[in-house]
């Protein structure tokens, strides 16, 4: 029983992770650390791709002569490359939006940033007063 | 030669806006890029139209990318329940890219125009090869390659409100959620059966009833799919991020992006999961039953107190992907046909409005709020109209498209004994009588500020053709209603 849990102590490491990501974009009130978390969610999956390629005593996927050879799986990796690259994209959008929203705003913080903006909605639906939108004339 | 480009057409639809869109980001010229947009939109639909009339021959058309045979290669299909998407998406890009040329300029900065035509190119061509693979994982790549490209035009309505930042970072974190379970769910399916080919796994997965890891990665997938399809409780980053984004842009995302999700939830449920048919009826009883009524009314009750027009007509679209989702429960083939007739009409309804509404945005220069409409609809008879005769199509009134699609989901409900299904859908299109009233009455009874406004024929061209449209499919629905019953029947036809 005890061996068994510790034997996929890999599939841990990926649930631990898993949940400390989606904590973290759930929980956190700063948009930075949700990119964080998010980075983190993503990692996470990454590694339960990676464990499902390797088989115990699995050579790299090289041809070998010897006929016993077992090799582990490539495909995951291929796919996992893939997703490093949608992942860095997705980071990159994230942040380069928290720039423009720190400067925009004056600040990352959930709960500073949806103040302002429920003023401004008010100010604009209830009063009538409307904002500068920055039309073009 | 046009043997050539025949049979590789499915991976051509795809190409067209994908590598125009690397071209437009060259020409700095407003007008030159939005003319090649304009020729890559009109080309994707071309080629969606032929593509349709060889779907009329082959009936199924799978095409191996780089001459890689399926099930070890990346696969194609394009069959009659896939043709309906790629002829909402690529027909819709159109009309929306030739109502952009006034009003992109009117929001954006001139220097970044044209990065914004090949952000929405991109937009187009990732939706387009989302519904067109035919590899689980190619999927996701498809599904983020549009969602990354929609975040980053919501974020260019900053320019106009600084609001749309947030929402487009809302809908980047969501959507990445969401997209990262879908991955959960394929890795744990290909754990378990060895392959990413969608048809492959369809067989693979018969003999695996009750196997735990299959369970978890259906609903892995499925709720990834849900939070991109925006199904009610995940629907959050919709309305901030359709009413802040650039205008044109609300038009393609409102028409378009929440269909491609919808047709991949189909065919997640009816086709790769066909032969697990108990996990299949329990999660659509137990789950996206019970959502789609609850999408039906708190997107009806949240347009009704909703101020802004852009975030009313959000939320009335929550509501009415209740109306797929729930076709789909219902889980017949009439209903299914129903869901993918609703689905067709839903875009050229929802099109039609947005247009409406960001035209009279134009127009008056102001953000559309309930209070700046009063006495409008004498100044532009045309919009008003038009605006009219959709929102009739949205409430479903005879003699319009809006009509046909509740018809058929009313029918298919009561032929399958759920009669208070049936009359929770009339409950839920009355109300959504109370919020387009609310939007007519002001314009039209009220008495506004004396504007004189110049309707724009490049503006309401787009829209005069969606309108006709709208009628048209209500008149002569028989193109639409036959496609969607071939496609149930391609669909759950062995099934029930």
């Amino acid at each position: 029983m005890i061996s068994s849990t510790i034997g996929i102590w890999n599939y841990w490491i990926v649930f631990c992770l898993m949940m400390i990501g989606l904590f973290l974009v759930i929980g956190r009130k700063n948009f930075l650390k949700k990119i964080v978390g998010l980075t983190i969610f993503q990692t996470s999956v990454f590694l339960l791709y990676i464990t499902f390629g390797k088989i115990k005593g699995g050579t790299p996927p090289i041809l070998n002569e010897s006929i016993n050879t077992i090799y582990s799986n490539p495909l995951p990796h291929v796919l996992i490359l893939t997703a490093i690259v949608v992942g860095v994209a997705t980071t990159a959008l994230g942040l380069s939006l928290v720039l423009r929203i720190n400067s925009e705003y004056g600040s990352i913080e959930e709960d500073d940033v949806s103040a302002q903006d429920l003023v401004d909605y008010h100010d604009d639906i209830e009063t009538g007063k409307t904002l500068d939108l920055k039309f073009k004339k | 030669m046009i043997d050539i480009l025949i049979k590789n057409l499915p991976i051509i639809v795809v190409l067209c806006p994908l590598m125009t869109s690397l071209l437009v980001v060259l020409i700095p010229n407003i007008f030159f890029s939005w003319i090649l947009t304009t020729l890559s939109t009109f080309l994707t639909f071309l080629f969606s139209i032929l593509l349709y009339q060889e779907i009329q021959i082959h009936s199924h058309i799978s095409y191996a990318l780089g001459k890689w045979m399926p099930p070890i290669g990346i696969e194609y299909i394009i069959d009659k329940v896939a043709i309906i998407p790629v002829i909402i998406i690529s027909g819709i890009s159109f009309i929306a890219t030739i109502f952009a040329y006034e009003i992109m300029p009117e929001e954006i900065e001139k220097k970044s125009i044209s990065k914004v035509y090949s952000l929405w190119l991109l937009a187009i061509a990732g939706l387009l090869g989302l519904v067109t693979t035919g590899d689980a994982f190619n999927l996701f790549v498809f599904l983020e390659i549009s969602s990354l490209a929609s975040v980053a035009l919501v974020a260019m309505g900053a320019h106009k409100d600084k609001q749309a930042l947030v929402a487009a970072y809302n809908y980047l974190i969501i959507g990445a959620v969401g997209a990262t379970l879908y991955v959960i769910g394929v890795g744990l399916l290909y754990g378990i059966t060895g392959t990413l080919n969608m048809e492959d796994l369809t067989n693979r997965i018969s003999d695996l009833n009750n196997n735990r890891a299959l369970i978890a990665g259906f609903g892995f997938m499925i709720i990834g799919i849900m939070v991109k399809a925006a199904v009610f409780p995940l629907h959050i980053w919709l309305p901030r991020a359709y009413a802040y984004a650039p205008s044109a842009v609300s038009v393609l995302l409102a028409a378009t992006a929440t269909k491609a999700s919808l047709y991949i939830l189909a065919r997640i449920l009816f086709s790769i999961f066909k032969n697990s048919e108990n996990l299949i009826n329990n999660t659509l009883l137990f789950v996206i039953l019970p959502l789609s009524l609850l999408a039906m009314f708190a997107g009806t009750i949240m347009a009704i107190y909703e101020k802004d027009i852009k975030r009313l007509l959000a939320h009335s679209s929550v509501a009415q992907i209740g109306y797929i989702t729930l076709a789909f429960a219902i889980g017949t083939k009439a209903s299914v046909a129903a869901g993918f007739i609703h689905m067709f009409n839903h875009a050229i309804i929802k099109g039609g409005l947005f247009i409406a509404i960001t035209s009279i945005g134009f127009y008056i220069k102001k953000r559309v709020t309930i209070n700046n409409l009063s006495g409008l609809g004498k100044e532009m008879p045309i919009t008003f109209f038009c605006f009219v005769i959709c929102s009739l199509s949205l409430a479903g009134l005879p003699l319009t498209a809006g009509f046909i699609s509740k018809l058929y989901l009313i029918k298919a409900s009561i032929s399958s004994d759920d009669i208070w299904i049936a009359i929770l859908i009339l409950i839920s299109s009355a109300l959504s009588v109370v919020y387009l009233w609310k939007i007519i009455e002001v314009m039209w009874m009220r008495d506004g500020r004396k504007i004189v406004i110049k309707e724009n024929p490049t503006i309401y061209i787009s829209l005069i053709i969606i309108t006709f449209l709208n009628i048209y499919f209500g008149l002569d629905a028989s193109l639409v209603v036959n496609g969607s019953f071939e496609a149930a029947d391609k669909l759950i036809g062995d099934l029930k």
